[in-house]
């Protein structure tokens, strides 16, 4: 199992060192700090083995997380903690960065004491942790309101799964994520473990406990929403919010000469993510316009429905969930059951591959004018209902290395040759559907003797669009609540759908 | 105020200011001095010498400090065992605490205070704790067994915690059940015939039960404990394999691997007509892909499982092509994957695809990655004929674009698919010829050379090309020197009138100038075999090749099955056995398919594409040694799959016959082997071949020619012929008193270079004894048992029985006390025994430590005179030439003989198996029976071992 696990700075400097086990030394500190983050040539792989001992590293900002074995230990399970580690670490002060390290140090040390027992990974739902975990996150110095503090934090989710999809998605990518509403998050939650009365607290730690260990460890089953107090009159103690977000990859290849367009690959990943508030222990039925269970379903009811539902019904080729669902049900029905954890998570992800929308085509066109000159037009056409608004179009166009000025001219947006990434970067604000921009652009070049042709880039597009490209609805979410005596209709329910590209190429 | 100023104290006597703060009265204070603390201690500095006053703070209510104070113990503890002491009574307090977390805080902190004496005193609080009420102290406490069986393994058995420990699989929690499989898994990993996880249906059946509702993390504990059942029958298989499929759409990626592992193993058990059978296989297809859109790290980990499963049953991933074609923003170690998986799902259908996206890659940046996917373009040639052509004229276009290291790539490769489709794509030659100045790689120089030299009659300069590369002949490496020599004589047979001049250029430099054994060797050869006979010349060097093989890297299909049986860790990544990355008893185990129909297939052999003109037999794969460890390890003693050395087919008779001989007779043949080395030249391979043995073993007189020759050729396939050296008689290495009443008597011999350990076991009990094997201790010269030991009949009372365990010296190191000392331990039915003996280090010399006479001066004027040990030999008789002939049999070789006023001195060396070479100097004067023996060498610890050996082999 895991032997120990270190943090460390852009530097190498160690911010945090844990071992669990005696045959890791203080050495291996040393050991990856030389062999890794200051080798000389980058380190080709996130495994690396120096001397018998094992390190697995992932990189967050400027921040090096390693964990080190000397056994055959699941190698893939270290990666998922390494993540679940960030996640964590992540929900309790914000960004990983050297300064939030540095504050929370005594935080991080009590949360691997707590999640890695020995090595192995034990409970590590943030929901739950909380629960036990004495310290308190501490955020950057310079959000200074609570509520100034939320919105960042929210900003940074953002953010933060931007860049995950592009760290993960390479490919062309189109991802959507719904703007969901801000509601003032009820104030972290009182730690029980410093209650002064023993008799009274230990009936709740006890409790508490037991929660860590259930099946239903993500949720504490005395979970009650503070907002019962504010609702109570009409017992619309519950609000539910439902977040999706979906990731489209295509890749449309497009040879210049007879302008044939041809899809390479599209793939959507797409998630959804959910944020709910509700008290007690509810189980939760979630249904989607999932092809299997509407031909099912269209086989029993009437044909007419099965028409009806048929048409939109998409083929999910594969899906993974959240711990909280009931696999086996899943496997059996494939319905999707589970009592939800309080506050954001992910529920699932799903990928398709057949009847991608694609919202956009880029029909580029390269002519090269001698040796020093190029000519590049490239057009945009958006592929979606008209009344629909694509947003945050932004287009980047790759040069040569040798490029010494770039002429734009572009119909709609703003675009400018930036030289550092060699690229024109091209944005547009919004765009209606069924609309077509273009760009055309004269870059000059400088001669050069070099041989090796310039490798041409695709040209890669980000947006975002408020529809699910892959086709995926969602048809409902039933909430059962058996103790509290709350219905499904007393539950308030949203539902948003958004596309955002990761990585959308077109190679020209 | 935040935490990060405690980083910032660098003051002068802040230890002292520090012990003040920690005493003040105030929590506040009290808790703010701890964090100080903590934070000196993650920077690296000593605050050891704070123990008693950090201790102190541990009395408190407050957790937050609690915690603090116990943070501080388990780093400090270790280092102050005894202060460590007066944490204990808190500890076991604490343990008592109704506050649950209290209870698991403390055990869980006390396992990790590694200090041997407090261990006692957890004992009890343990035993309390792992039968506690609330599940969290309990799956706790199931940790805290593992950790202190990794302090006290003794301990944890004598307390009965494996027992309750046991218990634990049918806790209500399941939590608890995770928690206690993990724990239990760790320590049968340390026992490894312990049968701790008494794997039965019935704990199959609770582990499936738990598996449903534990946290991500236990599901990961127990699918991989799951992976080592073996099922009683496929009934069972499916029915396991149907509870572990939901697991497939977990979020976690580890869940879904593990559960990937636990079906590819119990596929094997299932009759492959099963409709089940083929729904599993489409099940396993999405989730495989579905983990390619992970972080980049679990995509690496992912894809080089991928590439086993690939490897084992490529039937599951074969329409999805298109997923492992790489992104423009990958990383490169996803990229570099992915280009081998595409290679392996490579075929007809999609062959199209793959070639139009390998051009591609082959314009990108990274420099590796170019030069694989170039690689990658040759390799789909070779598997994919239809193919060919288009690969061919693709890579011509990329020799056109004369990028250094793309041509160079594209010239080996195109090397190889002229080795397997000969006579088909010669016309491309002339524009490879264009490229040659551009080649300063070997491999890409070796490849082009050998090209020219193979094709010789359709390249009217091929005389030219070759001969430029010969003026700069000593600077090449081995590679191109043995190709350009091969490529030479191809040239020379081919067209003899132009060439002659250019073929004894050639074989002089390679015979006369050369230190390269290898090269010198095939010199040789090829001067004799011209000089003889050249039509023979012609049929061998220019002989049919044998096409290669399509698919070139493979894993050896036993190390695949088993790295299968790992699928998600570490060596799936590596591609390594964990014995290969893993020290010490863990992880060593070896695992194995079970039912599996595959493993009688035959043993595809491994061409690596070398283009040596000799004919080279198809080498049979040799199981690395982790197998065979491994193997022994299981103690499972059904033959090896693979083709080990034959197993030796010594008796008791022979071994007579031999000591016999080889006292009697060393003075006959000395005299013979002198001249016969002398005239080969220094040839130590035919050194090998005629030195002593002829006299032994009258029999290899006949053929004393063509058995050398089949030696440096290879084919003979071990000609096995003894030596006359001295062995040991057999001693009692294991009385029957301590072994439950098997008496192991043994001893080593080498013979014909190869070193075996000879036993006579016999059963002194009352029962049969059954199930041998044997295993050895890490040891200082690497030797290890090359194949299972051959017992395969049960071994009565009363009975003997004669075996012969080859060794190799491929095994793993340990500087052991004496040097030659060797721990051996032997298994049966009834228990495993240990002894420990000590071999005779001539046993390690080989048969080519003769060295060359300059060389030899050289070399001890290098090694320092500190080096230099001197003995003496007492009460010998022998005059110096007998005693060079006595020494020679067990390889240690007299170089040169000086007579300096009736003194004899003979400059000998021996060299080891792991090519450390000892020089000895021995001093005979006539009539003294004392000798005098200096000896040299750059690892002196070895000399007092090579003394040892050297009185023993002249005074027996």
């Amino acid at each position: 199992m895991i032997g120990g696990l270190f943090i460390y700075n852009h530097k190498g400097e160690v911010l945090i060192s844990r071992v669990y086990r005696d045959d890791i030394g203080r050495n291996a500190v040393d050991a990856f700090r030389v062999n890794v983050i200051h080798a000389r040539q980058q380190v080709r792989s996130p495994v690396t083995n120096i001397a018998r001992t094992s390190f697995f590293h992932v990189k967050r900002s400027n921040i090096w997380l390693a964990a080190v074995t000397k056994q055959n230990v699941n190698a893939t399970m270290v990666f998922e903690f390494l993540y679940k580690m960030c996640d964590v670490m992540a929900a309790y002060f914000g960004k990983i960065s050297e300064e939030n390290v540095k504050n929370n140090f005594v935080l991080i040390y009590e949360l691997l004491d707590e999640i890695l027992d020995f090595g192995y990974p034990q409970n590590s739902e943030t929901g739950a942790l909380k629960t036990f975990i004495t310290q308190q996150g501490i955020k950057s110095q310079h959000h200074v309101s609570p509520t100034h503090a939320h919105t960042r934090t929210h900003t940074h989710t953002h953010t933060h799964t931007h860049t995950h999809t592009h760290t993960h998605t390479h490919t062309h990518t189109l991802c959507v994520i719904t703007d969901v509403l801000h509601r003032p998050k009820r104030s972290r939650l009182r730690s029980p473990l410093r209650s002064p009365g023993r008799s009274a607290g230990d009936e709740k730690e006890s409790s508490i406990a037991a929660t860590s260990c259930s099946w239903t460890c993500w949720r504490a089953s005395t979970c009650s929403c503070p907002r019962k107090q504010r609702w109570s009159h009409n017992k619309l103690d519950q609000i539910h919010k439902h977040e999706q977000q979906l990731a489209a990859n295509l890749h449309p290849q497009i040879s210049p000469p007879h302008l044939q367009c041809q899809v390479l690959s599209a793939h959507v990943s797409g998630r959804v993510a959910m944020k709910s508030y509700l008290s007690g222990m509810p189980e939760c039925k979630f249904g989607m316009n999932d092809k299997i269970v509407i031909d099912k379903q269209g086989k029993t009811g009437s044909s007419e429905d099965a028409a009806k539902s048929g048409k939109q019904s998409i083929a999910i080729d594969d899906c993974t969930f959240h711990q909280c669902v009931r696999l086996s049900k899943f496997d059996a029905e494939r319905s999707i059951s589970f009592i939800p954890p309080d506050g954001d998570y992910e529920l699932m992800r799903y990928r398709t591959t057949k009847d991608i929308i694609l919202p956009f085509r880029v029909i580029p066109l390269v002519r090269e004018v001698g040796r020093t000159k190029l000519e590049v037009k490239v057009v945009i056409k958006s592929n979606f209902k008209s009344s629909l608004l694509a947003q945050k179009i932004e287009v980047r166009i790759p040069t040569p290395l040798n490029t010494s000025g770039v002429q734009v001219i572009c119909m709609k947006g703003k675009a400018k040759y930036k030289a550092s990434e060699n690229a024109i970067v091209w944005k547009v604000k919004r765009m209606a559907g069924m609309k077509e921009s273009q760009i055309s652009a004269e870059i000059e070049l400088l001669p050069t003797n070099d041989k090796k042709k310039w490798a041409r880039p695709p040209i890669s597009m980000n947006f975002e669009v408020p529809f699910a490209p892959s086709g995926l609805k969602v048809r409902y979410l039933k909430v059962f609540e058996p103790k509290l005596n709350y219905s499904d209709h007393d539950v308030i329910k949203w539902v948003r759908y958004i596309g955002r590209s990761g990585i959308y190429e077109t190679r020209c | 105020m935040t935490d990060s100023k405690y980083f910032t104290t660098t003051k002068k006597g802040e230890i002292f200011e520090l012990k003040a703060e920690l005493n003040s009265d105030k929590k506040e204070k009290k808790k703010e001095a701890v964090k100080k603390v903590i934070a000196s201690m993650t920077v690296g500095k000593d605050v050891s010498a704070l123990f008693p006053d950090v201790v102190n703070c541990m009395q408190t209510d407050n957790l937050e400090l609690k915690k603090l104070v116990y943070l501080y113990l388990m780093n400090y503890a270790k280092s102050q065992p005894d202060m460590a002491i007066m944490a204990v009574n808190t500890f076991v307090k604490d343990c008592e605490d109704p506050n649950p977390l209290i209870r698991a805080l403390a055990v869980r902190t006390m396992g990790c205070i590694r200090v041997d004496k407090i261990t006692e005193y957890l004992c009890e609080p343990l035993r309390k704790c792992l039968k506690d009420e609330d599940p969290y102290v309990r799956k706790t406490a199931a940790v805290c067994v593992a950790k202190l069986h990794d302090i006290n393994a003794q301990l944890v058995e004598d307390q009965g915690f494996l027992d309750t420990l046991k218990d634990l699989i049918s806790d209500s929690n399941p939590m608890v059940v995770a928690n206690a499989v993990a724990a239990l898994s760790e320590i049968a990993e340390s026992h490894p015939n312990s049968n701790l996880l008494d794997l039965n249906p019935q704990t199959i059946n609770k582990l499936l039960t738990a598996l449903n509702e534990c946290t991500e993390w236990g599901q990961i504990f127990i699918l991989d404990c799951l992976a080592n059942y073996t099922p009683r029958d496929d009934r069972e298989s499916q029915s396991i394999c149907e509870r572990v499929t939901p697991r497939l759409s977990h979020a976690n990626s580890a869940v879904v691997l593990s559960a990937v592992k636990v079906l590819m193993k119990f596929m094997e058990m299932l009759p492959k007509d099963l409709d089940y059978y083929g729904t599993l296989l489409k099940k396993l297809a999405p989730p495989l892909v579905t983990l390619l859109s992970a972080e980049p790290e679990l995509q690496y980990v992912a894809l080089r499982n991928i590439n086993l499963i690939v490897q084992r049953r490529p039937e599951i991933l074969k329409h999805e092509m298109k997923v492992f074609f790489v992104k423009y923003n990958d990383p490169i170690y996803v990229k570099l994957e992915k280009l081998d998986i595409m290679i392996r799902l490579a075929s007809q259908a999609n062959i199209a695809q793959v070639l139009a996206e390998l051009k591609e890659y082959a314009t990108e940046v990274d420099v590796d990655f170019v030069r694989k996917a170039v690689r990658a373009i040759g390799r789909c040639a070779i598997k994919v004929e239809q193919s060919a052509e288009r690969c061919v004229s693709t890579l011509l276009d990329l020799i056109q674009t004369k990028v250094n290291y793309v041509v160079q790539e594209a010239i080996v490769v195109i090397k190889d698919i002229f080795r397997k489709y000969p006579n088909k794509y010669e016309s491309v030659i002339a524009t490879l010829c264009e490229n040659l100045d551009s080649l300063d790689e070997p491999e890409a120089r070796a490849a082009m050379i050998w090209i020219v030299g193979e094709y010789a009659e359709r390249i009217d300069n091929a005389d030219e090309l070759l001969e430029s590369f010969l003026e700069g002949f000593h600077d090449e490496s081995t590679q191109v020197q043995l190709q350009l020599l091969t490529a030479i004589v191809k040239l020379f047979l081919k067209k003899p009138t132009e060439t002659q001049e250019l073929v004894q250029q050639v074989l002089s430099l390679a015979t006369q100038d050369s230190d390269n054994p290898d090269l010198r060797d095939r010199g040789y050869i090829y001067w004799r075999l011209l000089s003889t006979d050249p039509v023979a010349a012609k049929e061998v060097v220019l002989a049919e090749k044998p096409l290669i093989s399509e698919e070139t890297d493979l894993i050896e299909p036993t190390l695949l099955e088993e790295l299968i049986c790992h699928i998600g860790t570490l060596a799936s990544v590596y591609h390594k056995p964990p014995s290969a990355f893993v020290e010490g008893s863990r992880g060593v185990q070896h695992k194995r398919l079970t039912g599996s129909a595959g493993s009688g297939e035959s043993v595809e052999s491994p061409d690596n594409g070398s283009a040596a003109g000799v004919t080279e037999p198809p080498p049979a794969v040799i199981p690395s040694q982790g197998d065979l460890l491994g193997d022994l390890l299981n103690l499972d003693l059904t033959p090896p799959t693979t083709t080990g050395p034959p197993p030796p087919t010594s008796s008791g008779m022979q071994m007579g016959a031999m000591d016999l001989l080889g006292g009697g007779l060393d003075s006959l043949i000395g005299d013979e082997s002198e001249p016969l080395g002398g005239d080969l030249g220094g040839n130590s391979a035919m050194g090998t071949g005629f030195g002593a043995p002829p006299a032994v073993m009258p029999a290899s007189f006949n053929a004393p020619a063509s058995g050398g020759l089949d030696d440096l050729f290879d084919l003979g396939g071990g000609v096995g012929m003894p030596m006359g050296a001295f062995n040991p008689p057999k001693t009692v290495w294991l009385p029957a008193m301590k072994a439950k009443g098997l008496e192991i008597l043994g001893t080593f011999v080498r013979r014909g270079g190869v070193i075996q350990m000879e036993m006579n076991l016999t059963n002194k009990a009352m029962s049969v004894m059954t199930d041998f094997a044997i295993q050895f201790n890490r040891n200082s010269f690497g030797l290890a048992p090359a194949g299972p030991l051959q017992i395969l009949t049960p071994l009565s009372p009363n009975q003997s029985i004669e075996a012969a365990l080859p060794l190799s010296t491929v095994g793993p190191v340990m500087k052991m006390e004496p040097l030659n000392n060797l721990q051996v331990a032997v298994k049966n039915n009834i228990d495993v025994f240990y002894f420990s003996c000590q071999y005779p280090i001539s046993m390690l010399f080989v048969e080519d430590g003769k060295m060359e006479r300059q060389v030899f001066l050289a070399t001890w004027k290098d090694i320092p005179n500190e080096n230099e040990a001197q003995f003496q030999i007492k009460d010998c008789h022998l005059n110096s030439d007998a005693a060079s002939n006595k020494l020679q049999s067990s390889n240690i070789f007299t170089i040169a003989k000086r007579t300096v006023e009736g003194q004899d001195m003979l400059y000998q060396s021996m060299k080891l198996t792991n090519g450390i070479w000892v020089l000895a100097e021995l001093r005979v004067q006539t009539g003294n029976p004392n000798y005098t023996i200096s000896l040299k060498c750059r690892a002196p610890e070895v000399s007092q071992c090579v003394f040892q050996n050297y009185e023993t082999v002249l005074k027996n």
